[in-house]
């Protein structure tokens, strides 16, 4: 008994070290409780973290576009047609995109940004050709995008105004690799003979097999868009914040802006709906850890009933019994979860070391959060907490004469 | 007359009261005990010792009548106030010990302090060492409540009723359960706490030969005192 320990931390060390196979089996069970959600939660999160960034590497988050072209029929005076055609919608540039650009350089939510050219073209090589998606880009801001030396298989990403970086499967198919001359052409007639400076891997054949890189002023000069962009690539700091972000961009500059959540909404809704599955998995998994603490708390109160009535005669208050039992409540649900933390961080470690791809690399990457464990080991000890509040406000309210009586 | 340490007026106990099974087990009960006096209260099971113990030791409340201790009434203040003046003021010695089996004799002793003021310090402890050396069980200090014998339990739980150095001593057959020898030793024990103390003693028996030896004997039949006077 330590003089700076309160009555009530006495009572309630002592009434747990007393009923000891109740406390170890309660701590076990709070442990793996714990541990279930950790690792639960790691692996949901790494596989999601995964999932998105698999996807979202070759993307931006938001695509911002010019408005789309709309008919503006003549009224007034003049009669009004009776039918309005729809207009074509032509290749056009952003209007003041270097203005848009800046504006959203400096938007807090907002990772980074890069103007692009890209529409579509031929990649010729002899008698073969194929069609591509035509990205012109400014390699700084755009590789802060899509990292594409991440993707790189041959060769570099250098981008010169002679330069073009293509898509393995596109260099298969042309029989090109680095160093070769690829003639690209757009429907207008333009075209340009560029060298293959790099082959990258996007990560999709069908992307592999159609896109192809160049120097911005290149695909504006092959697009026929002189000093404009027909798109703005955007990448957010929080990927699920995107849509919001991308509204706020719609309504402050008038341009179309897409982003990922709507341009892949069966993936989003895939991810929400494992969001939705982790959330409910901790759920029950902490309401079992609630209802073990509270059931073993009940059967103590029961157990102790008599020593209740005894430190009641003695002076003990009902908040003093109120507290010995919360208290004995949250050092179960703490040293449950602190064992629980060290379980699910050694699961964690263990699934790294055994959950390997044929490569060697980790199946997917778990992380070893330190977030989570302070998040689970909180709601633990207050789950005990709140688990324990019941039979602690059943103990304090006990009547001494009968408690003594047992 | 010097106040008495604890009067009951006209005390009143029903169970179930207001309903067909209202049962009245004591019925206007008057008593005083004075300071030093070591009393012996008697009467046969079911005569309602347990539920006068309890009521003079504010464990339980009266139907009706009034409770006072050292001159100020108890009856009617809030379970905060009533816990307050039975954690100083009454120690209790009950017929089965009650020791918390979780805590070692000498943390039964400190107990009711450590209750009281809600740390340990080394003047508690040394006061919890002094009354267990003075029911001879200096020795057993370390022992854990459970591992006593059941003499040792009610010596430890005649120190702890002192722990607090209350006015009033209330003792619910302390000597019940122990041989003739233990009982003697344990009466001893509260009988010289009273003469040292100056510790109001009421002490419930079945045994003639301890009441004898009371200053006053308190006999009770179906709730009503039919006997207020002395022992010997």
């Amino acid at each position: 008994m330590r003089d700076w320990l309160p009555f009530e931390w006495i009572a309630a060390s002592r009434f747990l070290r007393e009923g000891r196979l109740q406390t170890v089996s309660i701590i076990v069970g709070v442990s793996i409780g714990v541990a279930v959600i950790i690792f639960m939660s790691a692996a949901l999160a790494g596989q999601q973290a995964n999932i998105v960034r698999r996807v979202l590497s070759s993307q931006p988050h938001i695509v911002l576009l010019p408005p789309p072209e709309a008919a503006r029929p003549l009224r007034g005076d003049v009669a009004e047609a009776a039918i309005v055609q729809k207009p074509l919608q032509r290749m056009r540039s952003i209007d003041q995109w270097q203005k848009i650009v800046e504006e959203l350089r400096m938007l807090g939510p907002v990772a980074a940004v890069a103007p692009l050219a890209s529409g579509p073209a031929f990649a010729v090589r002899g008698e073969a050709s194929r069609s591509v998606n035509l990205q012109g880009i400014e390699p700084p801001s755009y590789f802060r995008i899509v990292p594409l030396a991440e993707k790189i298989v041959a060769g570099t990403t250098r981008l010169g105004a002679q330069d073009v970086v293509i898509g393995t499967d596109l260099g298969t198919d042309l029989g090109v690799t680095v160093g070769d001359k690829l003639n690209l052409r757009v429907a207008s007639g333009r075209g340009a003979t560029l060298t293959v400076s790099g082959v990258v891997d996007l990560g999709s054949k069908f992307v592999n097999q159609r896109t192809a890189f160049v120097a911005l002023p290149t695909a504006q000069a092959l697009l026929g868009l002189p000093g404009g962009v027909s798109a703005i690539d955007v990448t957010v700091r929080d990927i699920y914040a995107a849509e919001d972000v991308a509204q706020a961009i719609r309504a402050g500059t008038g341009v179309e802006a897409d982003s990922w959540i709507k341009t892949n909404a069966q993936l989003f809704l895939a991810i929400n709906a494992q969001m939705v599955a982790n959330t409910a998995i901790r759920f029950f998994v902490g309401l079992a850890v609630a209802f073990g603490i509270a059931a073993v708390l009940i059967v103590s109160v029961v157990q102790k009933s008599k020593e209740i009535g005894i430190l009641r005669a003695m002076g003990a208050s009902r908040g003093q019994i109120l507290r010995v039992f919360l208290l004995q409540g949250a050092a179960l649900g703490l040293a449950g979860s602190l064992t629980g933390c060290a379980l699910g961080a050694a699961a964690i470690l263990l699934w790294q070391r055994l959950m390997l791809n044929p490569d060697g690399t980790p199946l997917f990457p778990l992380e070893l959060d330190p977030r989570l464990f302070a998040a689970a080991t909180l709601l633990a000890t207050l789950t005990g907490l709140v688990a324990a509040f019941v039979p602690a406000l059943r103990g304090s309210r006990m009547d001494p004469v009968v408690a003594i009586r047992g | 007359m010097a106040e008495p340490v604890l009067r009951l007026a006209a005390i009143r106990k029903s169970y179930n009261p207001g309903t067909p099974t209202e049962v009245e087990v004591l019925h206007g009960v008057d008593l005083e005990l004075h300071a030093r006096e070591f009393c012996a209260l008697m009467g046969p099971s079911g005569s309602g010792k347990s539920t006068l113990l309890n009521i003079m030791g504010l464990l339980d409340h009266p139907t009706s009548g009034r409770l006072f201790l050292n001159a100020a009434e108890a009856t009617g203040l809030d379970d905060r106030a009533l816990t307050r003046l039975r954690g100083r003021g009454i120690g209790f010695v009950f017929q089965y010990h009650h020791l918390i089996p979780a805590f070692s004799a000498h943390e039964n002793v400190l107990m009711p302090m450590l209750v009281d003021r809600g740390r340990p310090d080394a003047r508690m402890r040394a006061r919890a060492d002094e009354l267990l050396s003075s029911v001879g069980l200096a020795r057993w200090r370390d022992n854990p409540a459970n591992k006593l014998s059941g003499g040792q339990q009610q010596r430890v739980a005649v120190a702890r009723a002192l722990a607090m150095d209350p006015p009033l001593l209330l003792a619910d057959e302390p000597t019940g359960n122990l041989d003739t020898k233990s009982a003697q030793g344990v009466f001893d024990l509260l009988r010289e706490a009273s003469r040292s103390r100056g510790t109001t003693v009421l002490f419930v028996t079945h045994n003639h030969a301890l009441a004898a030896q009371c200053d006053r004997v308190i006999e009770l039949v179906d709730g009503r005192i039919i006997k207020n006077g002395t022992g010997r």
